[in-house]
């Protein structure tokens, strides 16, 4: 056997595999992708809520994509509380300035961002909730301060529509 | 061995076995010799196959009543324990099966490890072994969710959501097992077919299991290697089968008295409430069979470093036949591995325990001691322990310590002298 032909049998073996890896991965993504959120899902992306029955202090959940999300009347309590938290004494830095635009309504997933439990209302540590699975402590502003959760409660997008209504998504 | 010069006796099966030798294979399998000194914790193995039968059967007959989707689920499994005949029976059946098949192969892991049968040749049955126990927790924690209670929904939210722990892709990752952005419908379809497919892959996995151990034979109490067939061996029928067949009646009792008598002791209340997105019940706890898990998941301050020391407490399993440095296998001539045993037995069990409370306090402590005794006996006594203990010297064969009514080598000797 001549080594001219041994090339030509190789690029051809060679050639031929990288083909078929193409063929096969083109094939497995639709059975990856179907997995993922489908189209169904994906339109309900926003949901809007009467608030004009929340009074100060107190907090409503409702459900968006699955999951609670709580909105907070926050009392001027706990939006001084918030405020007056110095950046180095948190776990994951965020000013209540961002997170609460209006600082009298605090908007937020009310999932635990450790492993996604719904904390409890008005517990733990630092007067604002308390994940009972696993014991993270969020403040006023929703900001892990103690705990195994990695990050603050997420703000998700939403807009008042108008004073008393608020859309979310 | 024997199979080689089998030929049945009967035209016919000469005929059929010549085509597809089926009848060597059952042949195989009536002589295989086995080590005449195997006790009951060798019975397990049968007792598992058994548990794994058990569930696949009455599997089978729940998926024909069961409905898999978000809104009827619940109702479904109430169908099936009010309206369909004996309905409660195959469901508490399967329930109750879960947890006795983890019993089953917790004392099946548990014999490996003070006889030493993950130790070579056998590494390769130990590895898949292993990897049954990985699909196993699997398809009990898919299983646990489909009744969609309010523990399968809040387990199944909390172990999925251990994946976003890994960085950058996580959130994805999460968001493709849900197939929306919580656990919803399209999850518990998934969970379901998941479900269904994994005791198969087990099945097979089993098959692999046993022909693996067929290669070099059983281990034994003894922990030596053995001629086979020999003077030290009997055939596994009727020798094992009877033995085996007993066991398993004794097993039986105890798996009955859950499934009659307290068919939802090891379940929790919460899941007789449906699925509520926007609840989570106060006090979240997996099923028992995974709270040492638990407890190490949450003695971790940190999320990512918490799930890896979970997941490493289990696949640190699947190298333990290369941490084990020790040449004797069984731990009855190994003086301190034997301790370190039990008190790996009693760390695993106070893992367990501090599982199933809250993660504060006291348990909390208890439970970050007993996770770093758990990784030390694996990655620290073990190792340190093959080089520096000094071992009792082994017997040559089965035979001889029954002989000598002494396991110990130099007993057993003395006596023989006697004798003469």
């Amino acid at each position: 056997m001549s080594d001219k032909k041994t090339k030509r049998r190789d690029f051809l073996f060679t050639a031929t595999t990288a083909v078929g890896a193409v063929g096969a991965a083109a094939v497995v993504w639709p059975m990856i992708d179907q997995m993922n959120p489908d189209a169904s899902v994906k339109a309900l992306a926003s949901t809007e809520v009467d608030v004009s029955s929340v009074n100060p202090g107190n907090t409503i959940t409702v459900l968006w994509r699955g999951k609670p999300v709580f909105i907070r009347r926050r009392t001027q309590d706990e939006i001084d509380e918030a405020r007056s938290v110095k950046m180095e004494d948190l776990i994951h830095p965020e000013k209540d300035e961002d997170r609460a635009k209006n600082p009298e309504w605090l908007v937020m997933l009310g999932v635990c961002t450790h492993l996604g439990c719904v904390p409890l209302n008005d517990k733990g540590d630092y007067n604002g909730w308390f994940c009972p699975c696993h014991g993270s402590h969020y403040d006023t502003s929703g900001r892990i301060r103690k705990g195994p959760a990695p990050w603050n409660m997420e703000i998700p997008k939403y807009e008042f529509v108008n004073a008393n209504t608020i859309k979310i998504g | 061995m024997s199979e080689h010069e089998y030929r049945p006796k009967s035209k016919v099966g000469q005929w059929f076995n010549d085509r597809l030798p089926l009848l060597t294979l059952a042949n195989h399998l009536t002589d295989y010799p086995t080590p005449k000194n195997l006790n009951y914790w060798w019975t397990f193995g049968g007792i598992l196959t058994f548990c794994l039968i058990t569930q696949i059967v009455t599997g089978l007959t729940l998926a024909m009543h069961y409905i898999a989707h978000a809104d009827m689920a619940f109702e479904s499994v109430e169908h099936i324990m009010r309206d369909v005949n004996y309905g409660w029976l195959i469901r508490y059946i399967h329930a109750n099966g879960a947890s006795m098949f983890f019993l089953a192969v917790y004392i099946h892991i548990f014999r490996s490890l003070f006889y030493g049968s993950y130790k070579s040749p056998r590494e390769i049955i130990w590895i898949i072994g292993i990897i049954i126990y990985l699909l196993m927790m699997a398809a009990a924690f898919m299983g646990y969710v489909l009744p969609w209670g309010q523990m399968s929904f809040w387990g199944a939210t909390v172990i999925t959501n251990l994946f976003s722990a890994i960085p950058l892709v996580g959130e994805g990752i999460v968001t493709w097992l849900w197939g929306g952005y919580s656990v919803d419908n399209p999850t518990l379809t998934r969970f379901f077919t998941l479900h269904y497919l994994i005791p198969f892959l087990i099945l097979g996995l089993v098959v692999l299991h046993i022909w693996a151990l067929h290669v070099p034979g059983n281990n034994n109490p003894v922990g030596i290697d053995i001629k086979k067939p020999s003077k030290d061996t009997v055939p596994f029928h009727p020798y094992i089968v009877i033995k085996d067949g007993f066991a398993l009646l004794m097993f039986m009792i105890v798996f009955a008295f859950f499934v009659f008598y307290s068919p939802n002791i090891l379940g929790h209340a919460d899941n007789y409430i449906e699925a509520n997105p926007m609840v989570t019940p106060a006090h979240i706890v997996p099923e028992w069979y995974l709270l040492p898990f638990y407890a190490i998941l949450r003695s971790v301050p940190d999320k990512l470093l918490g799930v890896v020391a979970m997941l490493s407490a289990i696949l640190i399993l699947a190298v333990l036949p290369w941490l084990d440095t020790s040449k004797i296998r069984s731990a009855v001539f190994r003086p301190l591995y034997k301790q370190f045993y039990w008190i790996l037995v009693a760390d695993v069990l106070i893992l367990g325990y501090v599982g199933a409370m809250p993660a504060e306090g006291l348990y909390l402590l208890i439970a970050r001691v007993a996770t770093a005794y758990y990784f030390l006996h694996f990655l620290v006594i073990l190792p340190v322990l093959g080089f520096k203990e000094k071992t009792i010297p082994i017997p040559l064969s089965i035979t001889e310590p029954v002989l000598g009514g002494n396991p110990n080598l130099a007993m057993a000797k003395k006596k023989e002298s006697k004798i003469e």
